[in-house]
């Protein structure tokens, strides 16, 4: 170690890894992980969602977790998205390449992708 | 990529009660489900909650499962990690609120957590200790490249004086001042050396810091090496600690792979070397002089002071010796600057203090909390009081140098100068918790019969004094003495306080001198009434069956080892069978009739 910059990068470069530990994340994301979800397809959404916030460098405040039914299983996969101070969002037949446009659109510019939500889908 | 972690504490309380055969049952459980890619697992240092272990926590939920089994690994996976659905009966909670949704419950929101403040535990049971790259996100290693680029060894000592650290080893001696008197003295080398061996039996917060983040020690060494000019270490720690002792090797590895240790550390020219030693468990080696003297491959005995360590310490050289808990403080205290830690903590005993608790109290484990909190916080919220509804009687802290903190004394605020006042000390942290059913003089007698299996022998007011003291305490717990012989023990008690050599005899009748001051009654009813009003002392003790609850089922004589207990003529009213009766010439006291006997037919007395 010669440098305070080697430092920085090797703590920058791990900062993301071990976050998840600190739960001081503002937003999160679950994905509907019940039977239901799972047969509709909700692996491959809660994949697409960790990548993609890795990706674009949100790991710092989003977490992704899932939770269980919940309850409106002909609408799965369902993913929420809490904010902090904000209502939450539902997302509702979710693909990864859903995922993908909500993590860019939503989580990144903050703007609700509503043709995804359930107000949108009744 | 990863969305969550499961941390499962490999601290040497949770190793044994099996927490390598979970790690194992979790690596098999996540490959079968396929989350390998998702999940990671981390092996982390103690959690604190040692009595619930073994503990595991999965992030980001933070939920926290404790008493966890290999056979509960499949159900946690399959649940949890695959369906998102935490396993409910596995979960600990204890919010100290009703009503409350427990899979929502992360540790830092039970009465445990809450009320702690962990500043030295602070990357125990979060960090992977045997990732060096983990302890840097947390801030590792900046301290000192703070020190190496921005500040002067001078401004180094300064600060650490001026956050009124003291020594967490039990002295409590300034650290700044420490170093202070190291600094200017001229030498061609110079040495750093870290106390970690931790001899008073019931302590391990040394070993849980070591075990859980060993960096930070390697890190504030380095960092007062560089302030006092040493560029040698040494960690002395005992060899009975085999994982700290592991994980500090692999960190020294580590860091030395980094160029954290090493010559021209951040390029500023200072070299450190650090090395470990082991100590081959003799208690009088956590004294200062005789652990240097151990180092330098000597028998561990110690030496008059002065000449102190920091003018004539290690091989004669200008020595600087702090305690794991103290070295621990460090990083964060040139991080966060002098002010934030005198924040914490009393006037004149700032920051925090680590606790091990133990003896009769629920949360067995480790506690780190901000001098000045009372011990009736200590035990009854953060520990969650005394088992089986019994009484508290009193709290042994700084182990067989310490003394008793009686009920009256329980709303203290423990800090170094109130617990001196009280005829106590801080000691290591070391918290013992004693019921109705200890005996205070039994519990003089156990420490004193450890002093004196410690005692190295160099002084004659340790070695023959202590003996004559564990003698004098027979003599007592045997009921053969007189009200002459606890004044004669006092006596002793003061002289050899006045003129042992080092620490270790100047402090082993301290449990004698507290229980004689606070429970002078307890001696009194050994030597006047020969009995032991907690029914621990064998020889003041008779086992009687009450004939008329005895209903003569005689599993009692069935189950005596020594065949003291007969069948008698006697058929209480009421019952078919004739009572039993306990031949006292017979009876070796050692309670196990009592033990199985269902009808609470016999006593002692």
């Amino acid at each position: 170690m010669k440098s305070l910059a080697e430092l920085q990068a090797i703590k920058d470069k791990m900062k993301d890894k071990v976050v998840i530990r600190e739960g001081s994340l503002t937003t999160r994301v679950v994905v509907g992980m019940a039977t239901c979800g799972i047969a509709a397809g909700a692996r491959p959404v809660l994949g697409a969602f960790v990548e993609a916030v890795n990706e674009s460098g949100l790991a710092q405040s989003v977490t992704v977790s899932q939770t269980g039914c919940v309850g409106l299983c002909q609408y799965e996969p369902i993913v929420e998205v809490y904010e902090a101070g904000k209502e939450k969002v539902t997302y509702v037949k979710m693909t990864a390449d859903k995922a993908k446009e909500v993590v860019e659109k939503h989580l990144k510019g903050g703007k609700v992708v509503v043709e995804y939500t359930v107000a949108n889908c009744e | 990529m990863i969305r969550a972690h499961v941390l499962i504490c490999g601290g040497t309380g949770c190793t044994s009660s099996g927490s390598k055969s979970i790690q194992q049952a979790f690596e098999s459980n996540i490959a079968a489900a396929g989350l390998e890619e998702e999940v990671k697992l981390v092996q982390t240092g103690c959690f604190g909650l040692c009595a619930l272990g073994p503990v595991v926590i999965v992030y980001p939920d933070g939920t926290f499962y404790s008493r966890v089994t290999t056979d509960d690994v499949k159900e946690i996976v399959e649940e949890h990690l695959l369906k998102g659905r935490p396993v409910e009966r596995l979960i600990y909670s204890d919010t100290g609120e009703e009503n409350v949704d427990i899979t929502n419950v992360s540790l830092n929101d039970t009465t445990f957590y809450k009320s702690q403040n962990r500043v030295v535990l602070r990357n125990c049971g979060v960090i992977d200790p045997d990732n060096i790259d983990e302890y840097i996100a947390m801030d590792g290693y900046a301290a000192l490249g703070k020190v190496l680029t921005e500040m002067k060894p001078e401004d180094v000592i300064q600060t650490v004086m001026d956050s009124g650290l003291r020594g967490r080893g039990g002295g409590g001696f300034p650290t700044g001042l420490k170093w202070k008197f190291c600094a200017p003295n001229k030498a061609a080398q110079k040495y750093v050396v870290c106390n970690a061996d931790e001899g008073d039996p019931g302590a391990f917060m040394d070993r849980s810091v070591l075990e859980g983040d060993p960096h930070c020690i390697i890190e504030a060494m380095a960092i007062a090496g560089y302030a006092v000019g040493a560029t040698k270490g040494y960690v002395y720690v005992r060899a009975e600690y085999p994982i700290a002792v592991a994980r500090l090797q692999h960190a020294i590895d580590q860091a030395n792979e980094y160029g954290l240790l090493g010559k021209d550390i951040f390029g500023s020219g200072f070299d450190f070397d650090l090395q470990i030693r082991l100590g081959a468990g003799a208690f009088v080696c956590g004294e200062e002089t005789a652990l240097m003297t151990s180092i330098e491959g000597n028998r561990g005995e110690p030496r008059p002071r002065p000449p102190f360590p920091a003018v004539k310490g290690l091989y004669n050289s200008p020595t600087v010796e702090n305690n794991v808990e103290t070295f621990a403080n460090i990083p964060q205290i040139i991080l966060k600057g002098a002010d934030w830690f005198k924040s914490m903590g009393t006037e004149k005993s700032s920051g925090t203090k680590v606790f091990a608790l133990g003896g009769k109290i629920e949360h067995t484990g480790l506690v780190e909390i901000p001098m000045g909190t009372t011990l009736r916080h200590i035990i009854e919220d953060i520990g969650g009081g005394i088992p089986n509804g019994k009484k508290f009687k009193a709290a042994q802290t700084g182990g067989p140098s310490g003394g008793c903190i009686p009920e009256s004394l329980i709303d203290t605020e423990v800090d170094f100068d109130n617990l001196t006042a009280i005829g106590c000390m801080m000691g290591s942290g070391g918290l013992i918790v004693m019921d109705e059913d200890n005996c205070m003089v039994d519990m003089a007698k156990f420490f004193l019969e450890f002093t004196v299996d410690e005692s190295c022998g160099k002084c004659t007011p340790c070695r023959v004094g202590t003996k004559r003291l564990l003698e004098m305490l027979d003599k007592i717990t045997s009921g053969k003495a007189n009200l002459e012989d606890i004044d004669k023990l006092e006596e002793l008690c003061y002289y050899i306080k006045q003129n042992s050599l080092c620490g270790l005899g100047q402090t082993a009748p301290n449990p004698v001198l507290a229980t004689l001051k606070f429970f002078r009654d307890e001696y009194i009813a050994h030597v006047v009434d020969k009995k032991c009003p907690a029914g621990v002392c064998k020889d003041l003790l008779t086992f009687v069956i009450d004939k008329d609850k005895c209903i003569g089922c005689g599993l009692c004589a069935r189950n005596c080892p020594v065949g003291a207990i007969n069948k008698t003529d006697y058929v209480a009213p009421g019952h078919k069978l004739p009572s039993y009766t306990i031949d006292t010439e017979k009876c070796i006291k050692c309670g196990v009739c009592i033990g199985n006997c269902k009808f609470k037919a016999i006593n002692k007395a």
